[in-house]
């Protein structure tokens, strides 16, 4: 980033630009938009809005969670886990004769491995989709964006980031302009 | 790039027309043909009547579970006001519907090979044994034709019930007639679950009048509704394949009903094995015996076959999602869970027939091509005048524009 650039995000009371946030009232221009801004190769930005909108992840060009593979694999190792502890307990630091049989019988050891592989495929998916989306968190700069508040009752709100590698403070504007939304706001982050 | 709009089906084939007198006559000519070489088959071999009526026992069972599921899947849908799978429900309508031509071939069996095939059906069995002696009050021959029937009956007018009131608002679009059947399928639900369960017991577990398990009713409805699910996607393709309903059923739909095969693959799993571990476990002889049975003299491998295949395998190629979502690749677990599901229903069935050796040979195959083959018949008959989807129903836009995610 330049230095010419820098002093474009700053205002004089040193606050920083968080992102350029654009305002449609509709989900099919709100589609469109999203649209334009996956093909023109934005990375950092999102789309507000107060539904859930069908079409939103391809329009937003969103690639499928990697989050199963997280989960098959915990699923797999609480698998491991629950034939190695109960082969262990039973057949090795503990034996003892059960009602005719074997120490290590299959059949019996089947519900807790299927209980671990529960319980960690499902604290893993759990644990695994917060840690993807970035949760908790306890404030997001765009809760400052006046265009926000309605995108949580009646209208639909893109925002690009700053921070995004093809963000330009006066191209994007432009860029913005042209989607054919609205209204345009610069969201600033919030003072320190 | 607009929000999904719903696809015209206006303008796409949504009949079968001239295809429905064709598949009936193919499939009714092959599956006579079946049943002829089948008969022919069986009374030429060593096993004779009592090989016949044991493989046409299981082989009409094998059909039977099909349309049950569907019939599970049709009531299903109104209960809980399912909107994503109102493209499919005509074709499961359809199948429950071929329900009285599995009536009309149960009759054989009830009228001539009950003894046959039921040991507690022969004259004098109770005399030398007290179980079955016990027993008595239910299983004996009058009594038992008379349950058979009467859950015939009760699949047979479940299934007109909520073909016909389909059909009906086909014509004439009238919302009331869908709640007319969400009110009904509280009831249905009930009657059907407890006429299945029921079946169960009297149709395959009292096989071996000794053996019993609490669980068998669910044991049959998992496999039966996993069958359904794995023929559903089949009729689909065909039916895409031959240019009718492309735009009407989507990946997304695959998607869903690849799910639903997943869910009660393992659902199946889940009591299969809940029931042999408290077998297992509890070593009761009169219990054990039934899976001894099945674990020796060369059963023992369509158990592994069925530990493998019918669970193991398709588990694991249907988790990831593309296997759901590609066009075609679910007919492969399809194929072969329609393949496994005939293994498991052989395998509770056959070994009561012959404890010393799996007696699988050409006569389960044509009595198999047979029974399908007038299924399919009846299936085409059953949707010559309908068309292939509920045309009118209020949720029909919701299931066209569904979104699995």
């Amino acid at each position: 980033m330049s230095a010419k650039d820098e002093t474009m995000i700053r205002d004089g009371d040193d606050r920083r630009l968080y992102g350029l946030a654009v305002e449609f009232d509709s989900v099919n221009a709100l589609l469109q938009a999203c649209a334009s801004v996956r093909d023109a190769g934005f990375k950092k930005w999102d789309a507000y809005t107060p539904f859930p909108v069908h079409g939103l992840n391809d329009a937003m060009g969103i690639k499928h969670s990697r989050l199963p593979i997280l989960v098959l694999m915990a699923g797999a190792t609480g698998a491991g886990l629950g034939l190695l502890m109960q082969w262990w307990m039973n057949a090795v630091d503990y034996k003892f004769i059960i009602s005719g049989k074997p120490f290590f019988g299959l059949p019996a050891t089947i519900p807790i491995t299927f209980e671990l592989t529960i319980l960690l495929a499902a604290t893993s998916a759990f644990l695994g989709m917060l840690a993807f989306n970035s949760l908790p968190m306890y404030h997001h700069p765009i809760f400052a964006s006046r265009l926000h508040k309605r995108a949580t009752s009646d209208r639909f709100v893109i925002c690009i980031e700053a921070e995004d590698p093809r963000f330009d403070d006066r191209k994007t504007e432009e860029f913005l302009a042209a989607l054919g939304g609205t209204e345009i706001e610069r969201v600033w982050r919030e003072r320190r | 790039m607009a929000m999904k709009v719903p696809l015209d089906i206006t303008k796409e084939e949504r009949r079968l027309g001239a295809l429905a007198p064709k598949i009936r006559m193919i499939a009714g000519i092959i599956g006579l043909l079946g049943l002829a070489g089948g008969i022919a088959v069986s009374f030429a071999g060593p096993e004779g009547g009592r090989g016949f009526f044991f493989s046409y026992l299981l082989n009409t069972t094998y059909f039977l579970t099909l349309s049950i599921g569907a019939l599970f899947f049709v009531i299903l849908h109104h209960l809980v006001r399912a909107g994503w799978s109102v493209v499919v429900r005509r074709i499961a309508e359809a199948m429950a519907g071929n329900l009285w031509i599995l009536g009309i071939a149960f009759l054989p069996l009830l009228l001539f090979g009950l003894e046959e095939v039921y040991v507690w059906a022969q004259p004098g069995a109770a005399e030398h044994d007290h179980l079955i002696q016990h027993k008595q009050a239910w299983l004996n021959q009058p009594f038992f034709i008379g349950r058979v029937v009467f859950y015939f009956v009760v699949w047979i007018l479940l299934s007109r019930y909520f073909l016909s009131l389909s059909t009906r608002q086909d014509a004439s679009g009238d919302p009331m007639l869908t709640v007319r059947m969400e009110r009904f399928s509280g009831f249905a639900m009930v009657a059907f679950a407890l006429s299945v369960s029921l079946a169960g017991f009297d149709l395959l577990m009292s096989l071996d009048p000794h053996w019993y398990s609490t669980m068998f009713g669910v044991y049959v409805f998992s496999g039966s509704t996993l069958g359904f699910l794995a023929f559903l996607p089949l009729v689909v393709m065909y039916l895409q394949s031959r240019g009718l309903l492309r735009n009407a059923i989507t990946r997304e739909h695959y998607h869903d009903i690849g799910k639903l095969v997943f869910a009660f693959t393992v659902f199946w799993a889940y009591i299969a094995y809940s029931q042999y571990m408290l077998i297992w476990y509890a070593n009761i002889p009169e219990e054990t015996i039934w899976l001894l049975r099945r674990q020796t003299n060369g059963w023992q491998r369509i158990g592994l076959v069925l530990l493998l295949g019918h669970f193991i395998v398709p588990f694991l190629v249907l988790l990831p999602r593309f296997m759901k979502r590609r066009k075609g690749l679910l007919a492969l677990p399809a194929v072969w869970i329609l393949i496994m599901h005939w293994f498991d229903l052989y395998w509770v069935i056959m070994p009561e027939m012959s404890a010393e050796g799996v007696p699988f040979g050409l006569r389960d195959v044509l009595l198999f091509v047979g029974i399908g083959g007038i299924y399919v018949a009846g299936l085409a008959h059953r949707l010559r005048d309908r068309a292939l989807v509920p045309e009118r129903d209020p949720r029909l836009t919701e299931s066209l524009i569904m979104e699995s995610v």
